[in-house]
């Protein structure tokens, strides 16, 4: 069991066959499903450190961050999105890491704050076969996957806003969750809940960057998405609601 | 791996990614945690990790060596109710019961976590992951609130005297 980052990275090799448990908030089910363990390696991390937040400038989550650290940490719109992740027993053993790395899909719909990542342009450490790298999480969320993360860092937004659709019970999933940055005079926008793992909205970006009028950009807002059916809400329902989901973000970010 | 559960020191051989749940029920016989939804959904297997609520079906067993764990069955024994058992039973926060080890765990949590009374917002906080498909929450939160004012921290000789002609029956899993 490694308890330091060196002994984290050297358990985990090259990955192959190696299963992390980090929180273990979406791999425990697993167990008690018979799913796991296959054969196989688990890395348990939960003594590896790994979880220290550094702020200098940037802000440095360690991968086994709590997501009730990230909240107290107050990054937005990152803190807000982590605040309403399921409940406090859960954000106390989840980790930032965990949820970056949800499995995508339509029978997870985990992985939250990929969306406020993505919209502040997170930078993933990670290591694995080639060794260690930093990346886009852009570039980390379309790749395989398959490498350790060691931390993330995320540059303080001058403005944030976030919003989640919610079925009413105070412990659902979230059906759709729309976060926004700007960061640089640049807005970016990203979507969780409506496509297989969270994506920018690209073409909102370009109309608000063009100057279009938030309604105009809202209506861009199912461009390049691929809204799925489940048990939470219809692929319909989802691109029905999310233009009006980035109409309300986009307001909440300019301050109305 | 070996922890300590309800202040007695415990070893299990189970494989380190074992759910604390199965290891509390099928190496311990400890049965207050109760299996619901077991994916982190329901609340009825919570339990206290080094005094934090933690649900006992997503904690790998692997990771608690050296930890303490406390179930229902540690908070007070059939003639030693604590003040939160006491409350729920007064107040009639359980119907069928299966929801309420959880809760009574989360709330002893809370209650723990302040010095003061808690309040209708902080139970809901805490306990916004705990379902219950009987009482409707209504006597839930009020008995958890009843029990941090101290109305229940009084000797139990009064409101919950033994039945003599009942035995004494203690929990499979007490502290010794």
């Amino acid at each position: 069991m490694p308890v330091s980052e060196a002994e984290a990275i050297e358990g985990f090799g090259d990955g192959g066959n190696v299963t992390v448990l980090a929180g273990g908030t979406i791999l425990m089910p697993e167990v008690t499903y018979g799913r796991y363990p296959k054969g196989g390696r688990t890395l348990m991390l939960h003594r590896a450190g790994l979880d220290a937040v550094a702020d200098g400038g940037a802000v440095t989550f360690g991968a086994m961050t709590s997501l009730d650290a990230v909240v107290a940490a107050g990054v937005e719109p990152l803190a807000a999105a982590a605040a309403v992740v399921a409940d406090p027993e859960i954000r106390a053993q989840a980790t930032i890491g965990g949820n970056l790395c949800a499995a995508p899909g339509v029978e997870a719909p985990r992985g939250d704050l990929q969306a406020p990542l993505l919209a502040m342009g997170a930078r993933v450490r990670s290591v694995g076969p080639g060794g260690e790298r930093t990346e886009s999480v852009d570039e980390y969320l379309a790749g395989p996957r398959d490498r350790l993360v060691l931390s993330i860092e995320v540059d303080r937004p001058a403005r944030a806003a976030y919003i989640t659709q919610r079925r009413p019970h105070s412990h659902s999933y979230s059906v759709m969750a729309i976060a926004a940055a700007e960061v640089d005079g640049t807005v970016r926008m990203a979507a969780a809940g409506v496509a297989p793992h969270a994506v920018r909205l690209t073409g909102v970006e370009q109309a608000l960057a063009g100057g279009a009028s938030p309604a105009d950009a809202a209506a861009r807002a199912t461009e390049g998405v691929e809204p799925h059916d489940d048990a939470l809400a219809s692929a319909w329902y989802r691109r029905e609601v999310l233009p009006v989901l980035v109409a309300r973000v986009i307001k909440q970010l300019q301050g109305g | 791996m070996e922890l300590t559960i309800n202040g007695v020191p415990r070893a299990t051989a189970s494989s380190p990614v074992t759910p604390l749940l199965t290891v509390l029920r099928e190496d311990f016989d400890i049965t207050s945690a109760k299996p619901g939804c077991e994916q982190g959904g329901c609340g009825t297997c919570t339990v206290l990790v080094d005094g934090a609520p933690r649900r006992a079906c997503l904690v790998a067993v692997g990771t608690l060596g050296g930890a303490e764990v406390t179930t229902v069955e540690g908070l007070g024994g059939a003639r030693s109710l604590a003040a939160i058992q006491k409350a729920f039973n007064d107040r009639y926060a359980a119907q069928c019961g299966y929801c309420t080890t959880g809760m009574v765990m989360a709330a002893q949590a809370l209650i723990d976590s302040t010095d003061e009374a808690v309040t209708r917002d902080q139970v809901l906080d805490a306990l916004s992951g705990h379902v219950c498909r009987c009482t409707g929450y209504v006597k839930i939160v009020d008995a958890i609130i009843a029990a941090s004012t101290g109305e229940f921290d009084h000797d139990d000789a009064d409101d919950f005297a033994a039945d003599p002609s009942q035995p004494e029956v203690e929990p499979k899993g007490a502290p010794a």
